[in-house]
C-alpha cells in the first residue's frame, strides 16, 4: 500500500523494534511466573465448574487451597492430575472432594510427569475439541453467509439483567450491528472470581458469567440465522480474571473480547505484575479461538489530552502489538485501539482526527483496528452530538476501520435507549454508503496539516518509545506517562495472587494454543 | 413534511408572555410547542401511531403530530412526535436552592486562600463505590482540568489528591484523615437504578458516625447531581453537569471561611 501520508517508514521500524524489545524484556518476568486466575483458568478448561454451598466457584475452592497449601507455583495441572492418579475422580469430582475438605493437599505422593499429564490427557483433549467445534461453527457460519465487508458496526448493551440485553441486542443486531458487546457491571473487573450463571442485576452493565455468554450467543445465533449474517459477540477479559474470562470465551464461541493490561493497570488499578502475567495467557485463548482482541489505548485520551498526548496511543499500539506476538497471535486479530477524541472547539481537529486514523492503518495494515466514538466531549446536546458522531464515522469510512464502535448520541446521559442505538446506526449506514469510496479518491497534500500531523506524532511516538525501552515498562507506569495516571509496581489490586513458578511447573493449554488457531 | 409544522390557520392565542403562565416557545409566544420522540413496544402500524398520539394527549400535547414513525423490531417502533403543551407553570413562584458563592478565577481564589485562610487548602477527591468513571472528578481535579477551566492541582494554594475510581467510602474518609484534608469531593457518573444516592448516603452516615462531618466540606458533583439533591443528601454542596474546577474550589473556600476553618 503507498502511504497517503508521506510516513516515515524508517521509524515504523525503529518504533516496533523498540516495542518488541520492551515486550521482551517483560516476557522475561511473564514466563517463570504464575497467578491465581491463570490456575484457575487451567481447572476451567479441564472441565471445573460451577459453585460451592457457600457460591464460591469452584475453580476458586480448588486454587484458594492450594494457596493455603503453598502449592500454587506447581500448577494446577500438576495437583489436579495427581489427584485424578490418587483418586480415580475425574476433575470436578477432584474439585468436589477438595471442597469437601476429604483431601489432605499437603501430603500428595510425587508421580511422574508423564504420568500424570497421561492423567489429563483426555480432559485436555475434550476442552480443545469443544473450542474446536466452536471455531467450526463460526467458519461454517462465516463460509455460508459471507462476512461483512467493510467496518463492522458495533454496539453495546448494559441493561443489567441477561434477558433484557437479550431484547436489546436482537433488535440491534436487526437493525444492522455486526458486534453486540454485552458491557459489564461496574465492579466486576475487581472481581477475582467469576460470578456463576444467569444474572439479572447489575449497575451500568451485566455480569460476565459463562452462562450468560451462553444465553446470549444463542440469542446472536438465532438472529444472525433469521438475518443470513454472523453476529459478533463481544465481552471483556480485562481485570483480575482475564485468561478465565478468554477461557469462557473459547468454550462459548465469543467473538471479539476486550484484552489488555495495560487498560486494567491504568484504569482499574490492578497491579502490573499481576495483569501483564495474565493478559499472556488470556491473549494465547483468545489466538487460538479465533477472537478478536481489543486493546484499550483509546481510553488514554479520556483523561489526557487527545490533541498533545495523541502519540501516547500510537505507542501503547506498538507494545499491544508486540505483547500480542509474544503471546503467538496473528496481526489479523489485533484489534488496537484508538479514538475520536479531539475538543470541538479547536480548529482543524478533524484533519487531525483524519491524520490520526490514517496513520494507524498505514502502520498496521492487517490488524482490525477499534476506533470509538467521542465520548469526553460529548456534552448532553443530543444534536451536536449526533452530529459529532456523524464526523467519526466519516473518519472510519475514509481511513477504513474495522470495528467500528457506534457512537451514541445520548452519550454521557444514559445507557443507549434501543432508540439511540437505532439512529445511531442509521446515521452510520447512511455515511457508510454514501461515502464508500470517497477514501479511495482522496490523497492528503505533500507538507499539508494531516501528512505533518501524521508524521509529528509518529515522530513522538517513536522517541517516546525509546526511552520506554530505557526504562522498562513497569517504570514507565510508575512515572505516568500513560493517560497522566500514576501506578506503583507493587501497588493496586492483585499482587497477592502472583507467584513464582517452581521446577515441577507445567501448564499443557499453553503447550497446545500457543501460536496457533483451533482447526488451522 | 406533514401538515401541521406549516400552520396557516389563525393563531387563537393570546401572544404576551405573561410569567405566572409559563409555556414553551416554538415560534410564537405561547404556542407551547414541543418535540419529543420516544418507542413503543408494539409494531409499526396506524394502530401505534394513534397510540403514540393518545400517549402525547395524555403528557398534555394538544394537537399532537407524530411526524416520523419507524420499527426499532418486530414489535418496537420509534416515533417523534410534535405537539403544544396545554400546561403552564408560574415562573414568579419558582426558588431554586443553587450553589450561592461567587465563581472566583484560579489566580483570585489562591489570593482568597493566601489572605483569609493563610496556608494551603487540602482537597482529597475520588470517584467512589463501585463507579469506575473517573470522568468527573478528573475534569475538577486534573492540572489540565477541562473546557479551559483549571483542574484543582493546579492551584498554588490546593493540595490536591485525587484517588482516581472505584474508591470503597471507607478508604476514602481514611485517607481524608490521614492528610488532614478540609474538603472532601465526589464524582458519580453511574446513576442506574439509583447506585448514587445509597452510595453519597452512606458517606455521609460514615462521617457522622466517626463524628468528622463538620471537619470536613462535602461536596458531590456528576451529571445526575443538583444541588438541592446534594444538599438533601446531607453535602454542602452539589455539583451538575456544566460546573468546573473554579465552581468547585470557588465554593469551598469561601465555606470554610464561612464556617471558621483554619
Amino acid at each position: 500500500m503507498e502511504s497517503k501520508l508521506g510516513l516515515n517508514f524508517d521509524l515504523v521500524n525503529e518504533a516496533r523494534t523498540s516495542a518488541a524489545h520492551v515486550a521482551a524484556d517483560v516476557q522475561r518476568f511473564i514466563d517463570v511466573h504464575t497467578t491465581v486466575t491463570v490456575e484457575r483458568t487451567v481447572c476451567r478448561l479441564l472441565g471445573i465448574d460451577g459453585v460451592n454451598d457457600m457460591d464460591v466457584p469452584m475453580p476458586n475452592v480448588v486454587v484458594d487451597r492450594m494457596m493455603e497449601d503453598a502449592l500454587l507455583p506447581q500448577g494446577a495441572a500438576w495437583l489436579i492430575g495427581t489427584l485424578i492418579l490418587e483418586t480415580g475422580l475425574d476433575p470436578q469430582g477432584v474439585a468436589e472432594a477438595i471442597d469437601r475438605g476429604e483431601i489432605d493437599l499437603t501430603k500428595l505422593p510425587a508421580h511422574d510427569e508423564a504420568e500424570i499429564r497421561k492423567a489429563l490427557q483426555p480432559h485436555i483433549d475434550a476442552a480443545m475439541a469443544r473450542i474446536n467445534k466452536n471455531v467450526a461453527k463460526r467458519n461454517e457460519y462465516l463460509g455460508r453467509f459471507g462476512d461483512k465487508q467493510g467496518p463492522y458496526l458495533y454496539i453495546i448493551v448494559a441493561t443489567g439483567n441477561i434477558y433484557e440485553d437479550i431484547i436489546q441486542a436482537k433488535a440491534g443486531a436487526k437493525q444492522g450491528a455486526d458486534i453486540i458487546a454485552v458491557i459489564r457491571t461496574t465492579g466486576q473487573s475487581l472481581l477475582d472470581y467469576v460470578p456463576y450463571g444467569a444474572t439479572t442485576e447489575g449497575f451500568g452493565g451485566t455480569y460476565a458469567t459463562q452462562e450468560n455468554f451462553r444465553l446470549m450467543r444463542a440469542a446472536l445465533d438465532e438472529v444472525g440465522e433469521e438475518q443470513h449474517r454472523y453476529i459478533r459477540l463481544c465481552n471483556y477479559c480485562s481485570g483480575l480474571c482475564m485468561p478465565e474470562i478468554a477461557a469462557m470465551g473459547a468454550l462459548e464461541r465469543l467473538d471479539v473480547m476486550l484484552n489488555d493490561a495495560l487498560y486494567g493497570i491504568l484504569f482499574r488499578d490492578i497491579n502490573m505484575q499481576r495483569t501483564i502475567v495474565d493478559q499472556y495467557f488470556s491473549r494465547i485463548i483468545n489466538g487460538y479461538a479465533g477472537v478478536i482482541i481489543n486493546t484499550g489505548e483509546d481510553n488514554y485520551l479520556t483523561t489526557d489530552d487527545a490533541i498533545t498526548s495523541a502519540h501516547t496511543v500510537l505507542a501503547s499500539q506498538f507494545l499491544n502489538e508486540a505483547f500480542a506476538k509474544c503471546a503467538g497471535m496473528r496481526e489479523e486479530q489485533m484489534g488496537l485501539g484508538h479514538a475520536f477524541e479531539m475538543d470541538p472547539a479547536v480548529e482543524n481537529t478533524f484533519l487531525y482526527e483524519l491524520a490520526q486514523a490514517q496513520m494507524a492503518r498505514e502502520i498496521f495494515p492487517k490488524a482490525p483496528l477499534k476506533y470509538m466514538p467521542p465520548t469526553k466531549y460529548m456534552t448532553g446536546n443530543i444534536f451536536r452530538g449526533h452530529i459529532q458522531d456523524a464526523l467519526f464515522n466519516m473518519v472510519t469510512i475514509l481511513t477504513n476501520q474495522k470495528l467500528h464502535l457506534l457512537g451514541m448520541m445520548t452519550e454521557a446521559i444514559h445507557t443507549p435507549f434501543m432508540s439511540d442505538r437505532a439512529l445511531s446506526i442509521e446515521n452510520a449506514q447512511y455515511i457508510f454508503r454514501t461515502m464508500k469510496d470517497l477514501g479511495s479518491e482522496l490523497t492528503f497534500r505533500e507538507g499539508g496539516v494531516i501528512r505533518s500531523r501524521a508524521n509529528e506524532v509518529l515522530t513522538k511516538a517513536t522517541e517516546l518509545l525509546k526511552e520506554i525501552e530505557t526504562l522498562g515498562l513497569f517504570t514507565t507506569l510508575e512515572r505516568g506517562i500513560f493517560a497522566d495516571v500514576k501506578r506503583p509496581k507493587d501497588g493496586g489490586k492483585g499482587l497477592a495472587g502472583v507467584v513464582l513458578k517452581d521446577e515441577h511447573y507445567f501448564n499443557p493449554f499453553i503447550e497446545v494454543m500457543k501460536g496457533k488457531v483451533a482447526n488451522e | 413534511m406533514s401538515s401541521g409544522l406549516y400552520n396557516t390557520h389563525k393563531i387563537e392565542f393570546d401572544t404576551t408572555l405573561d410569567l405566572t403562565r409559563l409555556k414553551p416557545y416554538g415560534d410564537t409566544m405561547n404556542d407551547g410547542k414541543v418535540q419529543l420522540s420516544f418507542t413503543l413496544p408494539v409494531k409499526d402500524d396506524e394502530r401505534g401511531v394513534e397510540a403514540a398520539r393518545q400517549i402525547a394527549k395524555k403528557m398534555g400535547l394538544d394537537e399532537p403530530n407524530v411526524t416520523y414513525h419507524a420499527a426499532l423490531d418486530k414489535e418496537f417502533t420509534f416515533y417523534v412526535v410534535y405537539g403544544s403543551c396545554v400546561h403552564t407553570v408560574n415562573y414568579e413562584d419558582i426558588h431554586v436552592i443553587t450553589v450561592e458563592s461567587e465563581v472566583m478565577s484560579m489566580e483570585e481564589t489562591n489570593d482568597y486562600i493566601r489572605e483569609h485562610i493563610g496556608r494551603k487548602v487540602v482537597m482529597v477527591g475520588a470517584s467512589t463505590g463501585t463507579d469506575a468513571h473517573t470522568v468527573g472528578i478528573d475534569a475538577i481535579m486534573n492540572r489540565k482540568g477541562f473546557a479551559g477551566h483549571y483542574g484543582v492541582e493546579r492551584y498554588e494554594m490546593v493540595e490536591a489528591y485525587n484517588l482516581g475510581s472505584q474508591v470503597t467510602n471507607e478508604d476514602f474518609i481514611k485517607k481524608a484523615v490521614e492528610v488532614h484534608a478540609d474538603a472532601l469531593l465526589v464524582s458519580q457518573t453511574v446513576t442506574q437504578k439509583d447506585i448514587h444516592i445509597q452510595n453519597l448516603t452512606n458517606l455521609i452516615e460514615l462521617l457522622e458516625a466517626e463524628g468528622l462531618r463538620d471537619k470536613f466540606v462535602v461536596v458531590c458533583g456528576g451529571p445526575r447531581i443538583t444541588h438541592e439533591l446534594a444538599k438533601e443528601l446531607g453535602f454542602d454542596a452539589g455539583f451538575g453537569a456544566g460546573t468546573y474546577g473554579d465552581d468547585v474550589a470557588s465554593f469551598v473556600v469561601t465555606e470554610m471561611v464561612k464556617r471558621g476553618m483554619k
